[in-house]
């Protein structure tokens, strides 16, 4: 982890409420995928840790995807390229790459974007990857197109179904009985909890309200599924635990 | 500049520490840099038996602050001796064992377990922990039960104890005198202070717990007039803590009466806060004219 002072290349709107971000930053040669940063904003006490997106270990560069969901994020979304941005990281665990298997993709919102990097390596790995992506409504879709350049197999689900299969990600692989040796996903905890009961291998990402990002105050926990008395920081140990690992 | 400050049971470097509950026990922070700049460590609340806490979510940012409602969360006091004390005495920087619990009994109990460990230096006495059910601010706001509680750990502990002050409280001088009378070594101020926000969604409280402890910047002002309040009517050292994010603050919660100072909240914002003020602490004190920390302190009571 280092404290850096990142700068802003590109700040653009990618959907309804969202926003894409490239950064030029030293520790991109330091990430993986499923990492988060926690950025400070001006005006604003607490980081806010945002997941990363994609990253260029050799030109120095990352992308995050952010939505507006207070004050803090709207502040970000003035930023321009040229202005500079308190960031530390990469933090957390991170998604472990399974080589020349099949494995599904599964993001929920702003779940979507660390499966993207995710995805990318994992086909370089020569995994066959499938990505199910759910959002609330069309205006709030975004990177469909991308993951399909990957190379990836990929379905949509939307709550109100003006993009892809009404309902949620989960209908989804009920209805095309998706399957695949391993399941990689982030999102809200209600749709990694229905996610276990369709697959027994693979890698959650939580996602949880963090002050520090770094395990030390304590906000951001979750306990084992077996052994009641032990717990994980999801910023520390997290924010990827295997299937079966986390008790809901 | 000599940042030295003598206090009961600590010889400290410097005035400078990270407060309780906002650091764990060091090691998140001992891979950014050397504990042992610090002039001492005050660790997580123990507990006798090991607590997971409060259900989530347990923060929420406020304007220049947070509200938080942990709910002590720690392994207990047997694994902090075994695991977490052992590994601090590695570093060279007395440690102040923040002691917790639900009843008299508890807190007896903790303190008289922890102050064994060689580099525990004082004790910490939490009365002022606002996000737990029992015990906690329930022994802090009341003159009478706090003192009884500051003699039986007392009683049994062979370091000095420091009583931490809830805000939460219409006369905080009573008892601040009350712990003195008891024979408190010193005082540490404040806690957070109880607040709470709402889902404006849901309409409901964003914390789980619904109220939390308010800390922050946003608290300072709190922090240095209690302080000042207090510092005319006891003749036991007070550290100081509240919202400390630039030396200026410390040199402020010092003119108000504290001796030295923790730093809370602002480890979360920025990990290299601790050492960073220590480092910039000599040149404000020369800005302001002044030639030691023993200047400063209660300067705006002179």
């Amino acid at each position: 982890m280092i404290t850096e002072q990142v700068q802003v290349l590109t700040n653009r709107k990618i959907a309804e409420a969202t926003y894409e971000m490239v950064l030029q930053a030293e520790m991109a040669s330091k990430m993986k995928p499923g990492q988060f940063v926690n950025l400070k904003i001006d005006g604003f006490l607490l980081r806010r840790p945002i997941s990363i997106c994609q990253y260029d270990q050799f030109k120095h560069t990352f992308t995050i995807i952010y939505k507006v969901v207070g004050d803090g994020t709207k502040k970000l979304t003035t930023l321009q390229s040229g202005d500079s941005l308190d960031c530390m990281g990469p933090l957390g665990n991170h998604f472990p790459i399974e080589k020349e298997t099949t494995a599904i993709l599964v993001g929920g919102g702003v779940g979507v974007p660390p499966l993207y990097e995710t995805a990318k390596q994992l086909i370089a790995a020569n995994t066959q990857v499938t990505v199910v992506l759910g959002f609330a409504d069309r205006a709030a879709a975004f990177y469909v197109e991308a993951f399909k350049q990957l190379g990836a197999i990929v379905y949509v689900a939307t709550d109100n179904g003006t993009l892809g299969t009404h309902g949620r990600v989960t209908n989804v692989i009920a209805n095309e009985n998706l399957q695949a040796e391993y399941i990689y996903a982030c999102g809200p905890e209600a749709m990694l909890r229905a996610l276990e009961t369709h697959f027994e291998k693979g890698y959650l990402s939580f996602e949880a309200r963090m002050a520090c990002g770094i395990g030390a105050c304590m906000a951001c926990v979750c306990k084992d599924r077996q052994d009641t008395d032990l717990y994980y920081r999801i910023c520390k140990e997290g924010p990827v635990f295997p299937v079966g690992k986390v008790g809901f | 500049m000599d940042l030295r400050v003598q206090l009961p049971g600590l010889n400290l470097k410097n005035p400078i520490m990270p407060a309780s509950g906002c650091y764990g026990f060091g090691r998140e922070f001992s891979e950014l840099y050397d504990l042992s700049t610090l002039g001492a460590i005050m660790i997580k609340a123990a507990t006798p038996m090991a607590r997971f806490g409060n259900p989530l979510p347990r923060v929420a940012e406020t304007p220049n602050g947070m509200l938080n409602a942990i709910g002590l969360q720690n392994p207990g006091v047997d694994k902090i001796m075994n695991t977490e004390l052992p590994w601090l005495d590695g570093y060279d920087v007395p440690i102040i064992a923040n002691v917790a619990g639900s009843t008299l009994e508890d807190y007896v109990h903790v303190a008289k377990t922890i102050c064994e460990a060689p580099n525990v230096h004082a004790l910490e006495l939490n009365i002022s922990c606002p996000n737990v059910k029992e015990g906690g601010i329930a022994f802090g706001t009341c003159p009478q039960t706090a003192a009884l509680l500051t003699r039986a750990v007392k009683e049994v502990s062979t370091v000095p104890v420091y009583v931490k002050l809830s805000p939460n409280v219409t006369d905080i001088v009573a008892i601040a005198k009350a712990v003195e009378a008891a024979g408190a070594d010193g005082l540490t101020m404040i806690n957070t202070l109880l607040g709470m926000r709402l889902d404006l969604h849901t309409g409901k409280p964003i914390l789980a717990n619904q109220t939390g402890g308010l800390s922050g910047p946003a608290i300072k002002p709190v922090a240095i007039r209690m302080i000042h309040q207090v510092y005319p009517h006891v003749n036991i050292p007070i550290i100081g803590m509240g919202g400390i994010s630039t030396t200026e603050d410390v040199l402020e919660f010092l003119y108000a009466g504290a001796s030295a100072v923790a730093v809370g909240t602002m480890n979360f914002v920025d990990p290299y806060i601790c050492p960073n003020l220590i480092e910039q602490l000599p040149a404000t004190l020369a800005k302001y004219g002044l030639t030691s920390i023993e200047e400063a302190i209660g300067r705006s009571h002179r």
